[in-house]
């Protein structure tokens, strides 16, 4: 389901890629615990990347939501989700990024907000940009949003990647494509979302997150 | 029911616009204990683009949701650190830090744990630091000046035992 480690096409897992083989690891309190994060871990605008600075961002404005959900369909609650991603010229508001694309004054892209009783979450934020990269001869990264995800066990971390429908870079992305099952895959791209796109305000794209982990397995609950 | 797990993407070069935005690899503040180490690529190389998380019990040796868990990305030279204080025993365990590496490159994160060097007799009976076998020396700290060292190698000859996730 998870990608590989070793998977050429991304060029960056040449080098780091582990290549031994993986230990199995009992299932200790070490593996079913993990952190909480309260109130106090964010603050009124984190979850509104479009109201962090006096002026407006430029692009199209959107609302991503989902709900954080365990294998056995239970929801994360107060789970920290965190986000960042490129602003709509598909440049991100980091130094190392070299991009020759405007960077955007109202926007820095970084967001988080926790998950609530029924595990949902909800960012206000810009449609990110699709940006070259030098992996392959004109490679370019489809629009994406990163998360990142706590769950009850700190084995069940996620680091992931949000798509939009229909993009025509998806094909071509090693990085989506190194998901290899075209299922799990297709659980990477985010839906389009009546329910929450506002008339005269902003579209909708929803986006559910599994977290997998030792919830798959039976134990016993705190 | 069953729902299957969304996959797991890198983190790419740019997550410390997100994730580090504010410093927690403070655990305890002026704590006794320093680590600090390196992240290496398979050419022994620094990854300057790296992000380590650690999750770990109290002195007591007990977890607590509200007490345990840092996260530090890699500096220019490839460097973390921690100041946090040393886990007790959890059931009969070897003290130890549970150790989650995020780099480009890396499509799903690399899960490891970090052993103490003053827990020989402890280390021994570990049954997860001895499946590491001839590789467990690459999850053992090492004492140095002001605290430990431990560095992490993500592939190579003395790449750093992981676990499975």
């Amino acid at each position: 389901m998870d990608p590989p480690y070793d998977y050429p096409d991304y060029r960056s897992t040449a080098l780091r890629a582990p290549r031994k083989p993986l230990l199995r690891l009992p299932q200790t309190p070490s593996e079913l615990t993990g952190p909480a994060f309260g109130e106090d871990a964010v603050s009124e605008f984190d979850g509104d990347l479009t109201r962090q600075h006096p002026g407006e961002p430029l692009g199209e404005r959107i609302v991503v939501s989902g709900r954080v959900l365990e294998r056995d369909g239970r929801p994360v609650r107060n789970g920290l989700v965190e986000i960042w991603q490129a602003n709509a010229a598909g440049r991100y508001a980091h130094g190392n990024d070299d991009h020759p694309a405007p960077l955007d004054p109202g926007f820095t892209g970084a967001g988080r907000c926790l998950s609530d009783a029924d595990g949902r979450y909800r960012f206000t934020t810009i449609k990110p940009g699709a940006y070259p990269w030098r992996n392959h001869p004109n490679a370019w990264r489809p629009a994406h949003i990163h998360l990142s995800l706590f769950g009850r066990a700190f084995t069940q971390r996620l680091v992931t990647q949000m798509y939009f429908p229909g993009d025509p870079l998806l094909e071509f992305d090693p990085i989506f494509q190194s998901v290899r099952d075209p299922g799990a895959r297709a659980r990477l791209v985010s839906a389009f979302d009546w329910e929450t796109t506002s008339p005269e305000w902003a579209l909708g794209y929803r986006f559910d997150v599994v977290l997998g982990g030792p919830s798959s397995t039976p134990l016993e609950r705190q | 029911m069953t729902l299957s797990p969304t996959p797991s993407q890198t983190v790419g070069p740019f997550f410390s616009l997100g994730l580090c935005a504010r410093p927690c690899n403070v655990l305890v503040a002026d704590g006794p204990l320093r680590i600090e180490g390196m992240v290496l690529d398979g050419a022994e190389e620094a990854a300057p683009d790296a992000v380590v998380e650690i999750w770990q019990a109290s002195g007591a040796g007990t977890y607590d949701s509200s007490f345990g868990w840092g996260r530090c990305e890699t500096d220019g030279e490839g460097r973390y650190s921690f100041v946090t204080a040393k886990p007790g025993r959890v059931d009969g365990q070897a003290p130890h830090l549970v150790v989650l590496v995020f780099a480009r490159g890396l499509l799903r994160p690399a899960l490891t744990r970090m052993y103490f060097p003053d827990e020989a007799g402890a280390n021994a009976a570990d049954p997860v630091f001895a499946s590491a076998g001839d590789d467990a020396s690459t999850v053992l700290a090492q004492a140095q000046d002001g605290g430990l060292r431990f560095d992490i190698r993500l592939q190579g000859e003395r790449q750093t035992a992981f676990f499975e996730l």
